[in-house]
């Protein structure tokens, strides 16, 4: 083992927004070949000095420094930062999508002679970084083209190459199936063993115990303490994050399970998934686990009617749906809470308002003009009701944090009372704090009556939350699994779980 | 100052600028510094007859900008506007020639306008063609069946009651304003305050959101691009009076213009942001300027670089603003 030493030291940092102190004199250290989270509920400062660190935000002129290998630096650009040494890994990975492995590596100062570029070079450059650490990828592959898991990889292996001495991993998981996650961590063990030093931001805990060596926490731009992670667990940790012990995330109370109410049969689509057949009760959550790519999303976007299906029914209350399209499953009351709330769930640039009521206002407006009353009260209601955080309903929603921009999504459903909600990873970037209130959110529908179906790669999450898991694996269905089964936090439960979704009965 | 008028801006307007106030605010001082300095300036500008032409001329560019303004707003673009104007300004002119009543032409020519949004609408949402080229080819086919049916000749000899119109006025404002009005009122109406309007900011805001929220893409699409060439259209019919005359070559170039305005106007070419009012101060400020540089003397040709980087300059300074 090598000899630690300090590569990375910020000291009382301080960084103002017009109008609001971000950070208040914050500090982290990180040695060469440690892994050190970052954690802290969002708005927690943690994204705004990651950013000071690279460059992307000037730190406030009176604040003190921050140190490379003992020296001080004024980091002026993201380019700056580079060169200095330091890189970041973000959750959606900023590449080029429709460029060649390659390509990404050397983007910018690609091989060349006389201008002419050297793809022999490039490729082969590029794949001994990758055989080095052990990323099986071709270098000729469009990045595009490779899952999520495998772009992070590329990202990963570009900064490692640069001679990066401190990486920052944002989230790097948040879009990971739990195999994947495996995988990402040995190769973060490796960048460990070169001497990198990383910083890793996550919100799951098991990660962070799993992978690091030290915790830092942050609360409301402040600096709250420094402990090695062998010292803690996650109560304490979570603890400092929110300054009040959170006895157990996932001890939401269940209603007396009613009558069914959705059940599907014999759902099919070719090449994507197979023979799909479950049934779901009035007051119930039925859990989705699978790996990403297995097609579990695929499924619930064929029940909404996003997506097309070959055979099977659907029966809704006792009565077959015809669900051609998105419009269809709305009209049945189906609500669909997407994975990707940026992408597929938001209007980002509109107002809380609007987003709440865009699927209502047939029901507030006459020969197609809107109440203006109608359109206040009710987006006022929700912002109440789910106590979404925000100065005013006409904030663009660009502008809310992950746990307050789910809950504007889930009153968009809400508002058009929805009885079955299909949520696909709720809590996907989502603070400890926010998960919680979203948790308690899912309790108080179930006790309105509500059914719900919920995928999550994330374990603990769909073993605490779920009245029963059905297992998918490669489009087949592998068991539906009653909670009385298994038990929250049993690890050979846990195994159990992921060697199903493997596809390994 | 900015500020204050900033937020009596908000007070007046309330909560329907989608976070444009800004935009729009900055949009509106430069305007109202200009003219002060144009009305201090020069004698002539501030006088009724200076802005009774100042207003005509502008009226006609502003309602192909609104229409504009819609497609925008989706993220889209229309090239095809300018072929628009002078489409239906050839079959007005040549109907009413042939004895058709003037109404009568003015509806069916409209008509055409629309047919041909339609199609673009049609062609950008089901053939799946941006919305650029889509446009772009509808611009070229047009202004082929111009010639073809005009036979690339001039009409002229129009009657009365049509050519007067751009040139009388009602309580003192010229009636191609009132026309102009009329179209700024209800197309704010619309956006504001209509589900189609909503439709129509969520999807420029983002189309698979707005999908999986049920609404239907393929219809307002269309509609978009309808309101687009209907309001081309209607500025056809307002030029052909203007200039008493049919004349095959005339709206080349008006779709630069009104996308000149639009932007300067503050909505944002990735659609979801800004709104008819900031496109009727961005016509206004575009039109004020050329107006000025004339009574001021300025070269023509100088005029012609500053217009241009104002425009750059305009989205420059937005982009800004809205940080």
């Amino acid at each position: 083992m090598m000899e630690k030493f300090e590569l990375l030291r910020v000291e009382n940092l301080h960084k103002t927004f017009p109008g609001v102190k971000a950070l208040k004199g914050v500090q982290i250290q990180v040695l060469s070949g440690e892994v050190h989270a970052l954690v802290g509920e969002n708005g927690a400062g943690k994204s705004t000095l990651i950013k000071c660190v690279m460059g992307v935000h000037k730190k406030d002129s009176q604040s003190g420094g921050i140190y490379l290998e003992g020296k001080e630096c004024e980091i002026t650009s993201p380019h700056h930062a580079m060169k200095l040494g330091l890189g970041a890994v973000y959750q959606d990975v900023m590449m080029a999508k429709h460029l060649n492995v390659a390509e990404n590596f050397f983007l910018g100062k690609l091989p060349n002679k006389l201008g002419v570029i050297d793809w022999k070079f490039a490729h082969k450059k590029t794949t001994e970084v990758l055989q080095e650490l052990d990323i099986d990828v071709d270098s000729k592959c469009i990045l595009g083209s490779l899952s999520i898991a495998k772009q992070e990889m590329v990202a990963i292996a570009k900064i490692y190459a640069n001679k990066c001495k401190v990486a920052v991993f944002d989230e790097p998981t948040a879009l990971l199936s739990t195999e994947e996650t495996v995988i990402l961590f040995s190769l973060i063990k490796k960048l460990k063993e070169k001497g990198m030093g990383i910083i890793y931001i996550s919100h799951r805990m098991e990660e962070i115990f799993e992978i690091t060596d030290r915790i830092t926490v942050f609360k409301d731009g402040e600096y709250v303490d420094t402990v090695n992670t062998v010292e803690v667990d996650e109560d304490k940790i979570i603890e400092l994050m929110v300054g009040r012990s959170v006895e157990d995330m996932y001890g939401i109370k269940k209603p007396e399970i009613g009558k069914t109410v959705l059940s599907v049969k014999g759902l099919s689509k070719k090449n994507v998934f197979d023979n799909i057949t479950f049934d779901l009760k009035k007051g119930e959550i039925l859990g989705l686990f699978g790996l990403v790519g297995s097609g579990r999303s695929d499924i619930v976007s064929a029940i909404y009617g996003a997506t097309s299906f070959d055979k099977g029914t659907i029966v809704l209350n006792g009565k077959e749906i015809k669900v051609k399209s998105p419009r269809d499953g709305i009209n049945n009351g189906i609500g669909f809470l997407t994975e990707d709330r940026k992408h597929t769930g938001l209007f980002m640039e509109l107002s809380c308002r609007d987003n709440t009521n865009v699927l209502s206002y047939k029901q507030m407006s006459r020969f197609g003009i809107i109440s203006k009353k109608d359109e206040i009260e009710n987006a006022d209601l929700f912002m109440e009701k789910l106590k979404i955080k925000t100065p005013s309903m006409n904030q663009i929603t660009k502008n809310l944090s992950g746990g307050n921009q789910q809950k504007v999504v889930l009153s968009k459903w809400l508002s058009n009372d929805s009885e079955l909600l299909i949520i696909d990873e709720p809590t996907v970037g989502v603070d400890v704090g926010a998960k919680v209130e979203i948790y308690k959110l899912l309790e108080s529908l179930l006790f309105q009556g509500k059914s719900i179906i919920m995928i999550s790669s994330y374990l603990p999450e769909v073993m605490g939350l779920a009245d029963r898991i059905m297992v998918i694996a490669e489009g087949k269905q592998m068991g539906i699994i009653s909670n009385d089964e298994y038990k929250l936090g049993n690890f050979e439960d846990e195994q159990k779980f992921i060697k199903h979704a493997s596809g390994i009965v | 100052m900015v500020s204050s008028i900033k937020s009596q801006y908000s007070k007046f307007f309330g909560k329907d600028k989608k976070g444009t106030q800004s935009s729009v605010v900055t949009v509106a001082v430069v305007l109202a510094i200009l003219m002060i300095y144009l009305t201090f300036s020069s004698d002539v500008f501030l006088t009724y007859d200076n802005m009774f032409n100042l207003f005509r001329a502008t009226s006609i560019y502003g309602v192909i900008a609104i229409g504009m303004t819609f497609v925008i707003l989706t993220g889209g673009i229309d090239l095809s506007v300018g072929s628009v104007v002078g489409l239906t300004s050839i079959l007005s002119t040549m109907m009413i020639k042939s004895g058709t009543p003037v109404n009568i032409s003015i509806i069916l020519a409209l008509f055409a306008g629309i047919a041909v949004g339609v199609v673009n609408g049609i062609v950008i949402h089901y053939g799946k063609v941006p919305p650029f080229i889509a446009t772009l080819g509808s611009m070229t086919v047009v202004r082929g069946l111009i010639k073809l049916v005009s036979d690339a000749k001039m009409i002229t000899g129009l009657t009365e009651s049509f050519t007067s119109f751009a040139l009388n006025k009602f309580l003192g404002i010229p009636n191609l304003f009132w026309i102009w009005l009329i179209v700024i009122i209800i197309a704010w109406f619309i956006l504001s305050r209509t589900i189609f309007g909503r439709n129509v900011y969520a999807i420029g805001s983002n189309e698979e959101s707005a999908r999986l929220s049920g609404i239907n893409i393929s219809r307002n699409i269309i509609y978009v691009y309808a309101t687009s060439a209907m309001l081309a259209g209607v500025a056809g019919i307002m030029l052909a009076s203007r200039l008493s005359s049919g004349i095959p070559t005339v709206g080349s170039g008006y779709e630069l213009d009104a996308i000149a305005a639009t932007v300067v106007g503050g909505t944002a070419l990735t659609g979801a942001k800004g709104g008819v009012i900031g496109t009727v101060l961005g016509s206004i400020l575009l039109a004020t300027i050329r107006n000025g540089g004339v009574l001021l003397g300025i070269n023509p040709f100088i005029l012609e670089i500053l217009i241009g980087l104002l425009i750059v300059f305009a989205v420059i300074a937005q982009r800004g603003s809205g940080k």
